[in-house]
C-alpha cells in the first residue's frame, strides 16, 4: 500500500482541528467539529469543501468532443462552451467506471472531473479511447485544487470574492455552468466558478492552482468564517450525508463495475442515439451491451428508503421481505438523516418490490427494522 | 494525542473504551476518546433494567451519523438504572461523555480487567 496523497489544504484541516481519513488514496478531513453541525451549516447557510482529491483531467484538441462522445456513454460534443454534464465512462460490458463531470472550457478543451480513487484508470481509458483523434489527454490532478462553497449563502460568499464586473455573471452563472475569473484573493487568483455541487443545495466548486489554494481558503474563512459566521468548515462524512439526502450515487456504493447506468435509475446520461458530424451514430465504448441492457427488464432497480425505526441502515445490509424474511435487495448507503431525523437509505432490490410504498425491512445486525420505498430526492432544497 | 488529564483520576478503564466509577452502584459510561472518533452519536441501545450482565461482553450499540459501535460492558452484575436522558437526546453523550453523558448503573458482582487514566491515556495514544 502506498501512502495516502495529502492536498494541498492537509496542513489547513490539521490546524483546525480536523479528524483526518483515508479517502480514494488521499488523507482527507472527515470532520472539523461534529458532522451534524457541518450538516445543517450547508443547509442554512454555507459550508465549505477541500475537493482537492478529485481528479482533473484535461482533452484538447479540435477533435476532442468527438473523441470525448468515443469514450464516454454521454454527448460532449453537444455541451455548449461554458456549461457542463453529468456523465460516465463505461467498460465494454457496460459497466460504470466512473461517474464524471463533463465541463466544456473552450470549443477544442475539455475538463473531466473524475472521483478520487478512480482518477488515474479514467486518465489510462481516455488516453486509450482517444488514440487517433489527435488529441492531448492531460491528468492535472496533481497541479489542481478544487475548494467548494456550499449552501444558500454560497452565492453571497463567492461574489464577494469576485472582482465588481464579474459579480453579475458569477451571481447568474447557471447550473452546471462554469466561468473562468480572478478571485479577489491577494493579487488575484486565477479560478475557474462552477455552479456545481453534490449536497443538494445552491453552490459553487472553484478550481484553482494548486499553489492558490491554502491563500483562497484562508481568504474564505477570514471573510465569512469564525463563530458566527456564514462559512463552516465541512468534512466528508458531512459531504456524504447531504449527498445522501439529495439521492445523489456515491462510486463504490450505488456504481460499480457490476452496474451499469440503467439499474442506478441514470439510463438518461447514456446517449445511445449520438451521431457524428457526418451523421453517424457513434459507436461508443459500452454502446452494445447497454443498448441490449435498455432493451430487457432489469434484475434490480435503485430505491429510496425510509425507516419507520430509529436504528439506521448501513451499506451492505440486506433488504428483506417483511415477515419471510427473504432477501430482497442489498443497502448501498445508509445513514440517519440529519435534515428528516429518520434513517434513509439507497438499495438495489427486485423490481416487485421497487413500487412507492412498498413495506420492507432490512436487516440491522439480525435484527429486522421496517423500512419503504419512498421517491428520491429524500430532500429537496425549499420543501424542509 | 491521548494525555492522563484527559481521564478522570477517580474513573477506572476498559480497553473497549468505557469507564466506570467506583460507587454503588456503579456507573458506566463511554470515554471521549469513543465519543470522539464515533462522531455524532444519534441513537442508543442499552441494556434493559433488571438485566444481568458479564465484563467484556456487547450489552448495546452506539450509532453514530457516520457508524455504529457495540457497547461493551466493564463490569458484571445487574443493571439497576439506564439514562434515559441520553436515550432521548444522544447528543449528550459528545457533550459530556464523562457527566451528563453516562449510559448504565450496575450493582457490580465483579469487574473485567480494568485500566487506570494512566494506563489508559497509554492505551488510547
Amino acid at each position: 500500500m502506498s501512502e495516502d496523497k495529502k492536498t494541498p489544504l492537509y496542513d489547513e484541516h490539521v490546524a483546525l482541528g480536523a479528524a483526518m481519513t483515508g479517502f480514494g488514496g488521499w488523507l482527507m478531513p472527515l470532520r472539523y467539529t461534529s458532522d451534524l453541525a457541518e450538516h445543517r451549516a450547508v443547509r442554512t447557510s454555507a459550508g465549505l469543501f477541500d475537493l482537492s482529491h478529485m481528479g482533473e483531467i484535461e482533452v484538447t484538441g479540435p477533435e476532442a468532443g468527438a473523441a470525448l462522445d468515443h469514450a464516454l456513454v454521454g454527448s460532449a460534443s453537444g455541451i455548449a462552451v461554458g456549461r457542463a454534464k453529468y456523465s460516465m465512462i463505461c467498460a465494454d460490458d457496460g459497466s460504470v467506471l466512473d461517474d464524471l463531470i463533463v465541463y466544456r472550457l473552450t470549443d477544442e478543451r475539455f475538463l473531466v472531473v473524475a472521483n478520487a480513487g478512480n482518477t488515474e484508470l479514467v486518465a489510462r481509458e481516455l488516453l486509450a479511447r482517444c488514440e487517433g483523434h489527435g488529441v492531448v489527454v492531460a491528468d492535472r490532478s496533481q497541479d489542481a485544487a478544487l475548494i467548494a462553497v456550499q449552501g444558500p449563502a454560497a452565492v453571497q460568499i463567492v461574489t464577494a470574492m469576485v472582482a465588481d464586473d464579474d459579480v453579475e455573471t458569477v451571481r447568474d452563472l447557471r447550473y452546471y455552468a462554469a466561468v473562468p475569473t480572478t478571485l479577489q484573493v491577494g493579487a488575484g487568483v486565477r479560478a475557474l466558478v462552477a455552479r456545481t455541487g453534490y449536497t443538494g443545495e445552491d453552490g459553487f466548486e472553484l478550481f484553482v492552482a494548486s499553489e492558490d489554494a491554502v491563500a483562497l481558503w484562508r481568504a474564505l474563512l477570514e471573510r465569512f468564517g469564525g463563530d458566527g459566521g456564514l462559512l463552516v468548515p465541512a468534512g466528508l462524512s458531512a459531504r456524504d450525508s447531504l449527498r445522501l439526502e439529495a439521492g445523489m450515487p456515491l462510486y463504490g456504493h450505488e456504481l460499480d463495475t457490476t452496474t451499469t447506468p440503467f439499474e442506478a435509475g441514470l439510463g438518461r446520461v447514456v446517449r445511445l442515439d449520438k451521431v457524428d458530424d457526418a451523421g453517424e451514430r457513434v459507436e461508443f465504448v459500452g454502446r452494445a451491451a447497454l443498448a441490449a441492457r435498455q432493451a430487457s427488464p432489469p434484475a434490480r432497480v435503485l430505491v429510496g428508503l425510509k425507516g419507520l425505526g430509529r436504528r439506521p441502515a448501513r451499506a451492505g445490509y440486506d433488504v428483506v421481505l417483511p415477515g419471510s424474511g427473504t432477501k430482497a435487495g442489498v443497502v448501498t448507503s445508509g445513514a440517519p438523516s440529519p435534515t428528516l431525523g429518520c434513517p434513509i437509505a439507497m438499495a438495489y432490490v427486485t423490481p416487485e418490490v421497487s413500487a412507492e410504498g412498498t413495506e420492507l425491512a432490512v436487516d440491522v445486525r439480525g435484527r429486522p427494522e421496517p423500512f419503504v420505498v419512498v421517491p428520491m430526492p429524500f430532500y429537496r432544497r425549499g420543501e424542509h | 494525542m491521548a494525555d492522563a488529564a484527559d481521564f478522570p483520576a477517580n474513573l477506572r478503564y476498559s480497553v473497549e473504551h468505557e469507564w466506570v466509577d467506583g460507587a454503588s452502584p456503579a456507573t458506566v459510561g463511554i470515554t471521549s476518546v469513543a465519543s470522539e472518533a464515533l462522531g455524532d452519536v444519534v441513537y442508543l441501545e442499552l441494556p434493559e433494567v433488571g438485566a444481568t450482565i458479564e465484563s467484556g461482553t456487547v450489552v448495546g450499540e452506539i450509532e453514530s451519523t457516520k457508524s455504529v459501535s457495540e457497547l461493551y460492558s466493564p463490569v458484571s452484575g445487574a443493571v439497576v438504572e439506564v439514562n434515559q436522558a441520553a436515550i432521548d437526546d444522544p447528543a449528550v453523550v459528545n457533550a459530556d461523555p464523562f457527566g451528563a453523558g453516562w449510559l448504565f448503573k450496575v450493582d457490580v458482582t465483579s469487574t473485567g480487567d480494568l485500566l487506570s487514566a494512566e494506563d489508559y491515556a497509554a492505551h488510547a495514544r
